[in-house]
């Protein structure tokens, strides 16, 4: 905070720095953005380095949180680091802004830099997020920031991080391929639905992290820029904007998304990602959007789904998110216009 | 109907009310004041500020009242808190040789210069609950009687007697013990492999003390066998110094409490070497007697490569063993799985469906062929 408060200070007439200080959401016990000004520069470099060789796994010194490791915590340090006064952030958890974790770490960084959060994508500059990439297209401008559990993409392969480091040096990747093929061999098809490997810049094998294979098109020349941070593991990646993303496969048996025989209950959407939900005991089951801010987007803009009454009202209250509530307001107005027409 | 993971905001500050409700415990209990924990638990403050690598004993006892006695949970709230202070330098190397000795015990001889010095030890002590202690919880204290003479003040090393006779492996002091930064700082760098030991042994010092006692006693059990004897277990107050650049002198910050460990090990030789007691090293802030050793016996273990004696063995392996020894980090990743997984469930849930309707088409179509036949 001090540097930031000095900075204001001195560079007030030609660069005037927003003064967060004063933001009564800004807890002042803690340094804008929790961590010291060494720490995020430390980070910062780090950052640059993993742009400049895109997909190479940079490790960093990565601090204790005040989460907890396999919850965020190397996210929430890239986070931490990139964010600045006058940035808008999003953080999403199964690309819903409303789930727990999400709600948590919009509120941890609500009260260490007090900065304007958004549930809509569009918004975003920074968009933190866990096992999902936003359906709407990120433009350029704006930094995607994934939370890895496990860097390493051979670590199935080979457990040991000296051994691995070797493999990534060399680019041997053939051990791979070849337990690709053997999936092939066995089921038929890549049977590998999410962390699906993909090659960067046509050099480095990189774990997208946990996100479905359905999102690994995205991240394909995006004009975003992709940072990924493993706090436990202490490892930082990127993908540059504009950048290749290959997803591994072969000539015979291409790369495939997973694709649903059904559409969203709420806005009718059979092209996005959709969760599955049980309705009731006897295990009825409906789909909806993963991406929250998505499906609201559609309700908005009139696309309707097969849910009526009753479990529609139920599923936009679970979808919810927005904080005026007039999500579910709509939802309700719909389900009444749907009951009205029949 | 189908309670989503999804929760907003005031679920949560709910949930945080209902603990902190639960902390409190029943009211006309008179609440505990930080003071006592420190005084009356001071063996779960000494693990929380080991495991928490800070020591200060009053946040400690915050941090085990605050996570209601789950000392896990403190050592993750003292390690959040560390990593907001500021780093103004590097201490000179603690010296146990100068040790203000409280307790010292050697198992390898049984008379030592120095003597024997039991000092406050559970050990001995028959395990029977001291009902007493319920009924009276002011029963006076058993008076501690006063020494004849004073413990010496320079403790000689019980290696050191071996050493005379060159019967163990002498240590250098590292290199960089001139200039502390140049330790490598598990707290502010990864760790990479190999590790060496100062490396390895700040691991160790931190890690968990669970993890560690059962690697250290899967050695005694045979897998990895290192023929341990506690040389030497001595627990006292240490001072604590450091140079500031602008002053260029040593100054005094402070006294803390440690517990050493050093082990001797068997060593049967090699081609190179001649037969020799080896040593494996703990050291632990505070009354910390069990991690100390097991962190000595997992310390030897670990150099079974220098040694080579590699047998395999889970204690042996620097990679399993420090990868996994902290707390913080395994007991967030462990319990991550509570977190929503249900978009990678379902994208397996979609897989699994797919691959059994293939299945069962096959199944049909076989018997389909061998009706025909």
């Amino acid at each position: 905070m001090n540097a930031e408060t000095q900075n204001s200070a001195r560079d007030h007439t030609n660069n005037p720095a927003p003064d967060h200080t004063n933001d009564p959401a800004h807890d002042p016990g803690y340094n804008f953005a929790y961590l010291d000004e060494q720490t995020k520069r430390m980070i910062r470099r780090g950052l640059l380095k993993a742009l400049a060789i895109p997909g190479y796994q940079v490790p960093f010194g990565s601090r204790e949180m005040p989460l907890p490791y396999g919850w965020g915590t190397g996210g929430i340090q890239v986070t931490a680091s990139v964010i600045g006064a006058d940035d808008t952030l999003k953080v999403i958890d199964q690309g819903a802004d409303d789930t727990t974790n999400a709600v948590s770490i919009r509120k941890f960084f609500r009260r260490v830099t007090g900065v304007k959060t958004t549930e809509k994508t569009a918004e975003a500059t920074v968009i933190q997020t866990r096992h999902r990439i936003p359906e709407a297209p990120l433009r350029e401008g704006q930094i995607l920031v994934y939370q890895v559990p496990i860097p390493e993409p051979l670590r199935w392969l080979e457990r040991r991080e000296s051994e691995s480091r070797k493999m990534h040096a060399y680019a041997e990747y053939g051990a791979m391929h070849v337990q690709l093929y053997e999936s092939i061999a066995r089921f038929g098809r890549i049977t590998t639905t999410y962390d699906y490997p993909v090659k960067v810049a046509d050099r480095y094998l990189m774990s997208p992290s946990p996100t479905p294979k359905f999102d690994n098109p995205k991240m394909h020349m995006n004009p975003a820029i992709q940072l990924f941070g493993a706090g436990r593991e202490k490892r930082l990646y990127a993908v540059p904007p504009y950048t290749r993303v290959e997803s591994l496969a072969f000539e015979d048996h291409p790369f495939e998304v997973q694709e649903w025989d059904d559409a969203c209950a709420l806005c009718g959407d059979d092209k996005s990602f959709l969760d599955e939900v049980v309705v009731d005991d006897a295990g009825t089951r409906m789909f909806m959007c993963s991406d929250s801010d998505h499906c609201r987007d559609r309700r908005a803009a009139g696309h309707r789904g097969g849910a009526e009454g009753a479990a529609a009202e139920a599923l936009a209250a679970m979808t919810g998110g927005t904080d005026d509530g007039s999500n579910k307001d709509r939802a309700e107005d719909w389900a009444k216009d749907r009951e009205a027409a029949q | 109907m189908y309670v989503a993971v999804k929760g907003g905001e005031a679920a949560i500050d709910n949930a945080h009310a209902y603990l902190d409700e639960t902390r409190r415990g029943d009211r006309s209990v008179p609440e505990l004041a930080i003071a006592q924990i420190r005084e009356q638990m001071s063996h779960a403050v000494d693990r929380v500020m080991a495991e928490g690598s800070l020591y200060d004993p009053d946040l400690a006892a915050l941090a085990i009242k605050q996570a209601q006695g789950d000392l896990v949970e403190a050592i993750f709230l003292l390690r959040a808190y560390r990593t907001t202070l500021p780093r103004f330098g590097y201490t000179k190397p603690i010296k146990t040789n100068e040790m203000a000795v409280r307790r010292r015990v050697s198992a390898t001889f049984k008379d030592i210069p120095g003597g024997q010095v039991l000092g406050p030890t559970f050990d001995y002590t028959h395990r029977l609950l001291d009902f007493a202690l319920a009924a009276d919880p002011s029963r006076p204290v058993k008076a501690v009687p006063e020494t004849a003479e004073p413990l010496r003040p320079d403790m000689p090393r019980v290696t050191e007697f071996l050493n005379q006779e060159g019967l163990i492996e002498t240590e250098d002091a590292p290199a960089q013990e001139d200039d502390p930064a140049k330790t490598a700082d598990l707290t502010r760098e990864p760790i990479d492999f190999p590790a060496d030991r100062a490396t390895r042994l700040q691991n160790l010092a931190r890690g968990d003390e669970g993890f560690l006692l059962a690697l250290g006693y899967s050695t005694q059990r045979g897998y990895g066998r290192t023929h341990p004897f506690a040389g030497e277990i001595r627990m006292g107050e240490v001072t604590v110094s450091i140079t500031p650049d602008e002053l260029g002198f040593e100054i005094d910050l402070g006294d803390i409490t440690v517990t050493e460990c050093e082990m001797v090990n068997q060593f049967q030789g090699s081609k190179t070497k001649p037969p020799q007691f080896t040593r494996g090293y703990g050291l632990v802030f505070g009354k910390t007697e069990r991690k100390a050793m097991a962190m000595a016996l997992v310390d030897r273990s670990l150099r079974a490569a220098e040694f080579d004696e590699q047998s395999g063995a889970p204690a042996q392996d620097e990679e399993f063993v420090l990868m996994h020894s902290d707390n913080v980090e395994a007991s967030g990743f462990v319990q991550h799985l509570k977190l929503p997984h249900y978009v990678d469930f379902q994208s397996e849930l979609e897989l699994i469906r797919r691959l059994r309707k293939e299945a069962d088409e096959q199944q049909r179509r076989d018997a389909v062929k061998e009706a025909a036949e």
